[in-house]
């Protein structure tokens, strides 16, 4: 990907996918890829009820848990935190068979690379690492991937089975959209 | 001290039919033959990650008892999920950890902190509503009501010696079976 390729992703746009799927909660842990298009966002829409959580892994819980009672949920975090969660998302998510639903900003990402040919080490051994783990990644680089995510998400409660989305840049802020 | 399958007999006689029960490890080995029951939630996957999961239970459960039976090692693993039950605030949120002071199914080593850390305090400070500690079980059996009534999140810690050891039968708790009963339960009208 060149940079006339690089779209920036639309926020508001990601965020009617999340409400379309009828995602009601969201846990997160602050990063900043997705902070201003994403996180702020979603902490002051009356659609979705955020859960704070202090380390990733505790989403991955909550959101499999919440799944039993026919609430939909995402897990919103940084690169970082899915490899450090990773032994829960190992159990949880792919043994249990669990609708876990993830979305993730790369950080040290260039948004006009792709993610595996990312210069950044520990970006570019993200879906190589998902990938043999069995674990179903959805790369969201444009408008039309964004497009995707409603589908996916329901795919994976209907199957029981998780999904990772993987933003290849960040969200914009379109703040007059959601407010 | 109390013996841990003593102090499950008598949690059992206040549990109801339809109270969500998180247990882990050689606890929930314990309880799944004191108490056999479809609600008994046991598929939490990773060290650690019971009161999170009991946390998602209670969100989306609301009006469910939720009764968390944690381990000292356990709880240690996932200390930060005390913070976030504390601003989520559960109101029928009952955590019970087991203080054994050691990694009972991993041999016996001892936890860090043994003897020192101060679960009860934590909890407080977390924001859990309240917590008490019992090391005699009259005295925790006279105060199952007052936990399980206060209203949430309410941590008791039960210092305790291992008693009676049930079979480990970790073939169960990872099972299909498992999830699928008590999603069913679950989902049946309370």
């Amino acid at each position: 990907m060149n940079d006339e390729n690089f779209v920036k992703l639309s926020g508001s746009g990601i965020i009617a996918e999340l409400k379309k799927a009828r995602v009601q909660v969201v846990a997160a842990v602050p990063d900043i890829v997705t902070s201003d298009g994403l996180l702020w966002p979603i902490s002051r829409s009356s659609d979705f009820r955020l859960i704070r959580v202090c380390k990733e892994d505790e989403g991955v819980s909550i959101c499999a848990a919440l799944s039993y009672t026919g609430t939909r949920a995402l897990v919103l975090m940084q690169q970082t935190g899915l490899l450090d969660s990773l032994n829960s998302i190992r159990a949880i998510a792919m043994e249990y068979q669990q609708p876990v639903c993830m979305m993730i900003g790369l950080q040290g990402k260039n948004p006009t690379e792709k993610i595996v040919d990312a210069e950044n080490y520990g970006v570019r051994i993200v879906k190589p690492i998902l990938q043999l783990m069995g674990l179903k990644t959805v790369t969201i680089e444009n408008e039309k991937d964004i497009s995707k995510i409603a589908a996916s998400i329901s795919y994976a409660y209907e199957f029981e089975q998780p999904v990772c989305f993987l933003l290849g840049s960040p969200p914009g802020a379109d703040r007059d959209e959601y407010d | 001290m109390i013996k841990r399958d003593d102090a499950l007999h008598v949690l059992r006689e206040f549990v109801n039919k339809d109270d969500l029960v998180v247990a882990v490890y050689q606890t929930c080995f314990d309880w799944l033959v004191i108490y056999p029951r479809d609600l008994n939630y046991v598929s939490v996957g990773a060290m650690g990650q019971a009161s999170s999961h009991a946390l998602g239970l209670a969100i989306g459960s609301p009006n469910r008892q939720i009764i968390v039976l944690d381990g000292d090692g356990s709880l240690l693993m996932n200390l930060g999920s005390l913070v976030t039950i504390g601003e989520i605030q559960p109101a029928r949120f009952l955590h019970l950890v087991f203080e054994n002071g050691v990694y009972e199914v991993n041999g016996d080593h001892p936890i860090s902190g043994q003897g020192r850390v101060n679960f009860v305090s934590i909890a407080k400070s977390a924001g859990y509503c309240s917590a008490y500690s019992f090391e005699k079980l009259t005295d925790f059996k006279s105060q199952i009501p007052r936990l399980l009534n206060s209203k949430g999140p309410i941590m008791g810690v039960i210092k305790i010696v291992p008693g009676t050891k049930y079979p480990a039968d970790y073939e169960y708790i990872h099972s299909h079976e498992a999830r699928r009963k008590f999603r069913e339960a679950l989902n049946r009208a309370v």
